[in-house]
């Protein structure tokens, strides 16, 4: 968040800065607020993104529903979300302008491309009078010019078409941005030539329409509202640094997984979105000993990853929540035959189709209970890009170790988000290799002999004379052949339940605070940012809160029950109707209370500070509740 | 086809200890010695064999032979047995699938598998009926046929297994039942084959379907009504003790199939067509040929191989992979990046 008012001094920068990019989906803002996080990165500054686009690919130009934004908070201190209001709006169209304006901070800054406000446009974005005709915009600061036509002057001597000078425009509005932060053109120069490396004209126009923007800055400080402000950089621990997205960081973390298992890693995939940024990334790693298999739908996917672990290599499959629900019967086959599996879901708003491109975390039931019979798995969940690579890791250990199917749960907004990620040193991941049964385990072969995890012997077809068969009925004791006997399924079922119960997982640890207090506030995924921001500002007025953010969903921490009991309040904000909330009660009998969200956007950190201090008012009977639906967000680009 | 070394086993090595628990009669029997006498004489490897099967009465297959085996779920067995191949090129697959599970709940994966072309053995036992719960029709149910969810007789068209197949891409198409004694025939050219081979099996339901495919199947008049094919020879019907009196020709008119009068002797005169196995036009029309009017088309109707999707899969990894080196840790700090020193660091790239 950004602490800078109007009226702030030019001379004491803000520890923070939101800016918000917004245009036509043809406009290139994700790539614009991509090179500028990139930027960002190399500056120095924590941050955190929120790419925001409509679900249609090429939407009618100029419309409502048509609009793309991306938010970037970056700062000199640690940033934990992309920001509740933006001090920035670049609104490329009139459209860009309407529907992001509520979310400006009052007093913010807007710099709006006057090429663009045409009758035509205007009509398009359901303006009845040109808003920087009357005063609708007297609350913030309006900076209003003719970026196309400077766009166009500027890439003059390319020779380039109206049409191909216009698309510059977006380089333009980033060299305005890198002189408004201070920031190197050298990366966004080489980066373009690189791009564009077959089309040396192009570039070429690109890094003139940069450079233009650049120096409109520099001679419009002079006389307008435009300020240089310059972020230093955050304090990070040494090392060695990049920007991750969370489709990335899963890749990577799966990648190394299989590494660390020693087993060639077989992906099968459907595409879908939020998910398929994972299916791109690992076509590209073939070199790993990665194979990627487009299937003709989601139940295909899985089930062709439970063949090849079951041949021996690391089956992975992955998907948002309409795929995933596909996919349950197979979930269960790879229960029944305990074979290792890593099923990753990317979670998207909404029952059946929903919000495809919206976020939400309302797949947590499906994950724990969404299959028929007593079938239960392994649940880990990411709570930012950084943290799903090593969410990923855990995921393939345990699946390889415990011979079992993994949820991976992620959502479509860690997928997309960006931050800056300390590049880890392979050499200190703890390797858990795979092993195989090459001999008999006893005087015949027992396929499902358990050893001290509760594991059955990974068995790979091909293996002299240690034929035998597996399937999705139920399995003898031992010598896994086909029993319907009462007392086998008892025995087996129990087994089941209680080889993932064991599953080996760290104790709890607090984010913040201390155990015991008056509150705690217990996230788990992608809420992590807004609560732990939230409840260091609370601590930091002195407030008695501490926040919980939990990693592994099943089994939980065996510590969790009594560290939650120590708590005189339990507060759950959830990106759904209060699932989480459900199993803590249901497993810790724990009076946590919910704080609930579905409008398809994450949590702002001022929703979670007003329900933290609800409990700090004297309010007798908090019962949580649910937050409001508002505009200070990103809001839906569907309308 | 895959393992070069010829194996020596016998039939008795190929069976499981497992009580086999389809109905006494079941046509299911024989299919099961036929493959079972057949592994011997192909010099199979039991290790490196494995049969996957879907849900149903043929979806039992595997636990009554003695070799890797893996019973998934009601239609998925051709995505599982692509992700084994895809995992271990070098196995022996073998699907074992049924007209509802292969057709029916499962058709979507079947078209796939067979136009991706997963080298494998695909038998489709089809019995026109679901058996294992307990008798409602199937896709492949004549019309008519009366089952407990059809009690005055179903009324949707049935599908042909074969033409799907061939519709699907499939590059080998052949056709058998039960009790023959050319199954195994048939059977070891589909393991010839390299690439997904379809054999579509006709087997008796006894309980459900009893004797549904005697009109041909039945021993008498078999020769009437069954036209084998072989790959180069004339299609000749008829008592083949008596030298054939029919055979299978073209009307070039009407591009149609039609039966003439012919023997041994005079076929090339009454315009009795050669069997090419590699003919994709005229396998459809031997799939799609009226039986009734015309006898039912048996043996290997199409062979014409072409490169396998597992091989496919290799050759595009190896060269997406070429010239690249698989460092983890060069990958994970792959792209722009910056390095904070441990001192008051200003970040440089």
């Amino acid at each position: 968040m950004a602490t800078q008012a109007k009226d702030t001094p030019q001379d004491t920068a803000p520890d923070s800065v939101v800016v918000r990019f917004a245009g036509d989906s043809g406009d290139g803002m994700q790539l614009t607020g991509g090179q500028f996080t990139l930027s960002t990165a190399l500056a120095g500054n924590d941050l955190a993104t929120f790419p925001d686009f409509p679900a249609e690919i090429r939407a009618p130009q100029g419309t409502l529903f048509g609009v793309s934004a991306f938010q970037i908070n970056f700062g000199s201190r640690e940033i934990n979300t992309a920001g509740d209001a933006p001090d920035v709006l670049v609104a490329m169209n009139p459209a860009g302008l309407k529907v992001n304006l509520d979310a400006l901070k009052p007093g913010g800054l807007i710099i709006i491309d006057t090429g663009e406000f045409t009758k035509r446009n205007l009509d398009k974005a359901k303006y009845d009078v040109s808003p920087l005709e009357d005063d609708s915009l007297a609350k913030w600061d309006v900076l209003a010019f003719d970026i196309s036509a400077l766009t166009v002057e500027a890439v003059k001597p390319f020779g380039l078409g109206n049409k191909d000078a216009l698309r510059c425009k977006n380089m333009w509005t980033l060299g305005l941005a890198l002189w408004m932060f201070d920031r190197e053109r050298g990366p966004l120069e080489d980066w373009l030539k690189n791009k564009f490396k077959n089309k040396p004209e192009i570039a070429d126009a690109n890094i003139a329409a940069l450079n233009a923007g650049h120096a409109y800055g520099e001679t419009a400080e002079l006389s307008g509202p435009l300020q240089k402000l310059h972020i230093d950089p955050v304090e990070a621990e040494p090392g060695l640094y990049r920007t991750i997205t969370g489709a990335e960081a899963i890749s990577l973390g799966l990648v190394a997984g299989a590494q660390l298992a020693e087993l060639p890693m077989f992906f099968g995939g459907y595409p879908i979105t939020p998910a398929s940024a994972i299916l791109h990334h690992l076509a590209r790693l073939k070199e790993f000993g990665v194979t990627t298999f487009q299937a003709e739908d989601e139940i295909a996917a899985i089930c062709a990853a439970i063949g090849a672990s079951y041949a021996g290599q690391l089956g992975i499959t992955s998907s948002s929540g309409p795929g995933i629900a596909l996919k349950g019967e197979a979930m269960g086959l790879a229960i029944m035959t305990e074979l290792p599996l890593v099923i990753v879901n990317s979670q998207r708003g909404g029952p059946s189709t929903g919000l495809p491109t919206k976020t939400e975390q309302s797949d947590l039931y499906q994950a724990m209970y969404g299959r028929n019979g007593d079938a239960p798995m392994p649940i880990v969940s990411a709570c930012s890009p950084g943290d799903a690579f090593e969410v990923a890791i855990e995921a393939c250990r345990i699946a390889t170790q415990y011979m079992t199917p993994v949820m991976l749960l992620t959502d479509g907004y860690i997928a997309n988000a960006a931050e800056p990620w300390k590049v880890p040193d392979p050499d200190t991941f703890e390797p858990f290799p795979a092993k195989f049964l090459t001999e008999k385990n006893g005087e015949e072969l027992l396929p499902y002999k358990r050893d001290s995890k509760g594991a059955r012997p990974w068995i790979k077809p091909g293996t002299p004379d240690l034929m035998h068969r597996i399937g999705g009925i139920e399995k003898a004791v031992d010598t896994g052949h086909i029993d319907y006997a009462p007392d086998n399924h008892q025995a087996m079922t129990d087994a089941r339940v209680n080889k993932v119960l064991n599953v080996e997982v760290p104790d709890q640890e607090i984010a913040a605070g201390e155990a015991g207090g008056k509150l705690v506030v217990v996230g788990w995924g992608s809420t992590y940012g807004p609560i732990r921001r939230a409840v260091d500002n609370s601590r930091a007025k002195g407030m008695d809160v501490s926040h919980i953010h939990v990693r592994h969903i099943w089994p939980l921490p065996k510590n969790l029950g009594d560290l939650l009991n120590s708590y005189d309040n339990v507060l759950v904000p959830e990106m759904n109707t209060g699932q989480f909330k459900t199993v803590l009660r249901d497993q810790f009998l724990v009076d946590a209370k919910p704080l609930t969200k579905t409008s398809g956007q994450p949590f702002s950190i001022v929703e979670m500070e007003e329900a933290i201090d609800k409990y700090f008012d004297g309010i007798p009977d908090n019962e949580g509740g649910q937050v409001e639906v508002n505009d200070t967000q990103l809001p839906s680009s569907e309308q | 086809m895959n393992a070069p070394a010829k194996f020596e086993t016998t039939l008795k090595d190929w069976e499981t200890d497992q009580e086999v628990r389809w109905c006494p009669g079941c046509g299911d029997y024989a299919i099961l010695k036929a493959v079972q006498r057949t592994l011997p004489q192909l010099g199979a490897d039991p290790s490196n064999t494995c049969f996957i099967s879907g849900i149903g009465c043929s979806s039992r297959f595997p636990y009554y032979m003695e070799t890797y085996g893996f019973h998934t779920i009601h239609g998925r067995a051709p995505a599982v047995a692509t992700g084994v191949k895809l995992a271990n090129p070098d196995l022996d697959i073998w699907l074992v699938t049924g007209d509802g599970d292969g057709l029916s709940i499962g058709g979507n994966h079947m078209m796939h598998v067979l136009r991706r072309n997963v080298n494998m053995q695909i038998m489709l036992f089809n019995n026109e009926i679901y058996g294992l719960t307990k008798g409602q029709s199937s896709p492949t149910s004549r019309e008519g046929t009366k089952s407990p969810s059809t009690p005055i007789g179903s009324f949707d068209h049935p599908a042909n297994p074969c033409a799907f197949a061939l519709g699907a891409g499939a590059r080998f198409v052949g056709r058998g039942f039960d009790v023959s004694k050319n199954l195994p025939d048939v059977l070891k050219a589909a393991h010839a084959h390299q690439g997904a081979a379809f054999i579509e099996i006709f087997q008796n339901c006894i309980v459900y379907n009893k004797d549904v495919f005697n009109d041909f199947a039945a021993p008498k008049g078999a020769g009437d009504r069954q036209l084998w094919l072989e790959n180069g020879k004339p299609m000749l019907f008829g008592d083949p003790k008596a030298g054939f009196d029919k055979g299978i020709a073209l009307d070039r008119d009407t591009l149609t199939l039609k039966v003439v009068e012919a023997t041994e002797e005079n076929w090339e005169e009454a315009g009795v067509l050669v069997h090419d196995q590699t003919d994709r036009t005229i396998a459809h029309l031997l799939i799609e040929m009226p039986f009734g009017p015309f006898p039912m088309a048996l043996g290997v109707l199409y062979d014409d191989p072409r490169p396998t999707f597992e091989t496919a899969v290799i050759e595009e990894r190896a060269k997406s992979a070429a010239g690249k080196e698989a460092n983890l840790a060069k990958l994970l700090g792959k792209g722009q990046t910056w390095t904070v020193e441990p001192s008051e660091g200003h970040p440089t790239d």
